[in-house]
């Protein structure tokens, strides 16, 4: 068998919430001293173990709060995780949420360096790439607009153009899909499949089962940070979409 | 490959975030570049006046001695009061992509760096005005501009971590440049002072640096070797302090946004 590409070894992120956000000097000081100072610590993420080989397309499934994004934010090294191992060869271009690091005040042409340049590549490449992903979005039209006139679905397009377009070997993709009208829709699913079947590897968040079905070849669910199950498609879709009517009837 | 590659990304990366910071300060106008020299030029006219006049300072080359003060000091405060926020405000970008942080506070530097070169340009223009003869010893300021720069980036680091976690730091912080400015001999000489008194003035590192400038431009001497490793030791020390607060809470900055 040939070498994992992605190896995710009994992952664990404990996850701090509480008054350590938005939090000023004063307010700390007067919390520590009358011992209100609350901070919680809980399991985003719980023992997860999976591997992924070339070619494979993985979906993320599970309900809100579920560790899904932290599961990824894990796997770009955005985070750190606080037990188990991450093992990653190749580069990641992640698309964890729309519009980020994108600026309101650069055109559309400016972000698209920009988030190549923070994805890790070099101006040679996106001047190559450029026309390729303006071409691509089919958003040659707004090319000099400021970015804050251009519309959620439009910003989305041209995320998705530079995150697959730059031919990463590891493409991550969160909740994505699910904007943008039917026809980029059906183009960037063909994309997707293309870059499968190149031997990259995807992974694919989605609360949309019947997508998840027709696009990955594995699937993950989690549930409260813990690992359900890992495997085929329809074996866990199956398992999940019981497990979703059989908590709607008890309600 | 594998390195000359990695530092094409990062100029790269760095290149592009200054762009949008210029974008972003200056609304892509001439004129607030402009702006930015007018206005500490303005601030040097009006100390000047009031100093001289009002407070009958009488020193030789009052001007250019509340210049070098000046010029320092305000680089000092506009790269660490940008660089504060400079985590902050991207928190939206490195808690969704892995970028390496500190670029957001070099990326924000450039601009008070060009600021600042232009200010020295300035300085020895009005060193020319002033009478004050020019020689070879000027090409040492290199050395505490190097080393105001480093000691600049350093407490940016520290801040900008500070900020992420308590916001009224901005506010604290305020205060705290009030005092240093105070403290920092800007307007005044510390000769007045007994020489025991005269020291404590070295444990400000702004200071360190407004003398050296000073010892070089008005007393045309190199300053001591002593006075070199302090210049030095004060930039290193920030730019350490800055780094393992940044390397050891790496992670943990998103928890904070």
């Amino acid at each position: 068998m040939c070498k994992a590409i992605i190896e995710v070894n009994n992952v664990s992120v404990d996850y701090i919430v509480g008054d350590l956000r938005n939090i000023g000097l004063k307010e700390y000081v007067m919390k520590k001293l009358t011992r209100t100072y609350n901070v919680e610590h809980f399991m985003a993420v719980n023992n997860v173990s999976f591997k992924l080989y070339q070619g494979d397309m993985l979906g993320i499934i599970g309900t809100n709060g579920a560790g899904k994004s932290t599961l990824l934010k894990v796997i770009t090294k955005i985070m750190a995780p606080s037990d188990g191992s991450v093992t990653v060869n190749g580069n990641i271009a992640a698309l964890l949420e729309l519009g980020s690091g994108f600026d309101d005040d650069l055109n559309l042409k400016e972000n698209a360096y920009l988030r190549g340049a923070m994805l890790g590549y070099t101006r040679e490449f996106m001047d190559k790439k450029y026309p390729e992903i303006l071409a691509f979005s089919e958003l040659q039209a707004f090319e000099k607009r400021p970015f804050k006139q251009l519309s959620s679905g439009m910003k989305s397009r041209i995320a998705f153009s530079i995150a697959s377009l730059i031919e990463p070997e590891i493409l991550i993709l969160d909740e994505v899909l699910s904007v943008g009208d039917g026809a980029f829709r059906e183009k960037s699913e063909a994309k997707m499949k293309e870059i499968i079947k190149n031997g990259k590897i995807t992974i694919l968040v989605s609360h949309s089962i019947s997508q998840i079905r027709r696009m990955c070849n594995k699937v993950l669910w989690l549930d409260k940070g813990k690992q359900i199950d890992f495997g085929e498609t329809d074996d866990v879709c199956d398992k999940y979409e019981r497990f979703l009517k059989e908590g709607n009837s008890e309600e | 490959m594998g390195i000359i590659n990695k530092i094409k990304e990062q100029r790269f990366l760095f290149e592009e975030l200054t762009k949008r910071d210029f974008a972003k300060k200056y609304k892509r106008t001439v004129l607030g570049i402009l702006w930015s020299v007018l206005g500490p030029l303005m601030t040097l006219g009006v100390m000047a006046l009031v100093f001289t006049q009002f407070f009958g300072q009488n020193m030789e080359h009052y001007v250019i001695y509340l210049f070098c003060g000046n010029l320092v000091f305000n680089y000092f405060k506009e790269s660490t009061f940008t660089g504060m926020t400079s985590l902050h405000d991207n928190a939206g970008i490195f808690s969704k992509i892995n970028v390496p942080k500190y670029m957001f506070l070099l990326s924000k530097n450039v601009s008070s760096l060009i600021n600042f070169a232009i200010n020295v340009a300035v300085l020895f223009l009005f060193c020319i005005i002033d009478g004050v003869a020019f020689n070879w010893k000027f090409i040492l300021l290199l050395y505490p501009i190097g080393c105001l720069v480093l000691f600049s980036l350093g407490s940016g680091l520290i801040l900008s971590a500070l900020y992420l976690m308590f916001r009224d730091m901005k506010y604290l912080y305020d205060i705290f440049t009030l005092l240093l400015m105070y403290l920092s001999a800007i307007f005044y000489s510390i000769d007045v002072y007994p020489l025991k008194v005269q020291y404590l003035f070295y444990l400000n590192p702004i200071y360190v640096y407004i003398r050296y400038f000073r010892k070089i431009i008005l007393e045309n001497s190199i300053p001591k070797l002593s006075f070199h490793l302090l210049s030095l030791g004060y930039a290193v020390l920030a730019i350490i302090i800055g780094t393992i607060i940044y390397k050891k809470k790496n992670y943990k900055f998103l928890y904070y946004i």
